[in-house]
């Protein structure tokens, strides 16, 4: 596309030239968990926002790569590679989601005359061919979800493709407007008949319980028939109105901030002042936040054992739980108070510092 | 669909107030600290799964 084409369809968009892209880390940039291996169940986030659903379908390494689009400005891609083959049965799935808070597409206007179009581009590589589905779903302010699919085609083996799909707005029902889980964007990489059994729907907006089988195409590709296969992502884009403008590149700063309101590592072996409780061996910390977070956050650690020092720490043992909070978040706060049980030796009423290696707050959708 | 293996699950109390602060749990393999609030994925889904008569949140010690 020529400079006075990209800024005509632009313009012809009819969407503001900046902040257009409603993915978060489109461009597989961030990868706070880092690379992993032996998936074969469960929703495992990979390049952060991006959230990987395999049921019944083999087993998958997630991975940030390197390979990306030759001379579009991308120096990353989300890799899916296949360890473990299975065959398709009636309940296997493998997605790839992003879910976005109902509180950040509104303008989408659905559930009015206005409702907008929205237009998903993205860049896809894989040895695999054919027919996947991309699925658009919405929760309404009751509860219910809608949702409404299109497909793509991967027309060549080992090869970079762009592909865009536009489906248009929900006139009837609108989202769900707070910090929830209200707005998937879901690539359908393969699945059973559960998904794919009726009649696949791409032409109206259905409500999501009772219409299951109507979600996939039954056309869809097994990518887990052989571990030789291999999916490559990146550029995803999802922008109001019906026309795919060119990548919005942002910032890695940026999208990392935008990823650490749902998942932020805080320094590792960080030391934290605490209070400390003997008789419950409890000890309580306050851990400054990156960023706000999106809610509540549960909380891990990645390696080690929470250890703590008060005055004299001798006799004082380490924790092997993680913190868990103590004080629900409040709107904009950029501290939680956090609860670390399972201490031994601790002194009560001490003021004391509490080393923890690892922390992980999660607060994703 | 998305189901996570929550192989157990046990409230964490305020020594001070005795009150119910989190649930200390292990989901698919790890133990994680779970705040007793709605719109957290982890509460969410262990309460579905009380609901579903499938897990039993266990009394702090």
């Amino acid at each position: 596309m020529s400079k006075a084409a990209e800024l005509a369809a632009l313009i012809g968009s009819q969407t503001a030239l900046s902040n257009r892209n409603l993915i978060i880390n489109g461009a597989m940039q961030v990868a706070q968990r880092g690379n992993t291996t032996g998936h074969t169940s469960g929703g495992i986030y990979a390049s952060d926002r991006f959230k990987f659903n395999v049921g019944s379908l083999g087993t998958w390494s997630l991975s940030q790569s390197t390979d990306s689009p030759a001379n579009q400005g991308f120096s990353n891609s989300l890799k899916l590679d296949c360890t473990a083959t299975a065959s398709v049965s009636s309940g296997s799935y493998l997605l790839l989601q992003q879910i976005l808070e109902g509180q950040d597409v509104q303008q989408l206007k659905f559930g009015t005359d206005n409702a907008e179009s929205v237009t998903f581009s993205f860049w896809i590589k894989s040895n695999k061919t054919g027919l996947v589905t991309v699925e658009i779903q919405h929760k309404n302010t009751s509860g219910t979800f809608f949702l409404r699919s299109s497909t793509f085609t991967i027309d060549s083996a080992n090869t970079w493709e762009k592909k865009t799909i536009t489906i248009a707005g929900n006139t009837a029902q609108d989202i769900k407007n707070d910090n929830s889980a209200c707005f998937y964007v879901s690539y359908w990489l393969s699945a059973g008949s559960d998904y794919n059994g009726g009649t696949f729907n791409t032409s109206a907006w259905l409500e999501s319980s009772g219409n299951t089988n109507t979600r996939v195409s039954g056309s869809s590709i097994n990518f887990a028939d052989s571990t030789n296969n291999e999916i490559y992502i990146t550029g995803a884009q999802l922008e109001v109105g019906e026309q795919a403008t060119p990548f919005e590149h942002r910032s890695f700063a940026d999208e990392l901030e935008r990823c650490q309101r749902y998942y932020q590592v805080p320094t590792n072996n960080a030391m934290y002042a605490a209070t400390t409780n003997g008789s419950s061996q409890i000890a309580n910390i306050g851990v400054p936040l990156i960023t706000t977070l999106r809610a509540d956050p549960t909380a891990s650690t990645l390696a080690a054992t929470p250890t703590a020092w008060h005055g004299n720490s001798s006799g004082v043992s380490g924790s092997t739980n993680a913190p868990t909070l103590a004080l629900s978040t409040q709107t904009h706060s950029t501290t939680v108070k956090m609860s670390i049980s399972g201490f031994s030796g601790l002194t009560d009423n001490r003021a004391a510092t509490i080393t923890v290696n690892g922390l992980v707050l999660d607060s994703e959708l | 669909m998305d189901e996570m293996n929550i192989t157990s699950a046990q409230y964490v109390i305020d020594v001070k107030t005795n009150e119910n602060i989190g649930i200390l749990a292990v989901i698919d393999g790890e133990q994680k600290g779970v705040p007793l609030s709605a719109g957290n994925r982890h509460y969410d889904e262990i309460m579905r799964q009380v609901a579903a008569g499938d897990l039993t949140i266990a009394d702090a010690d």
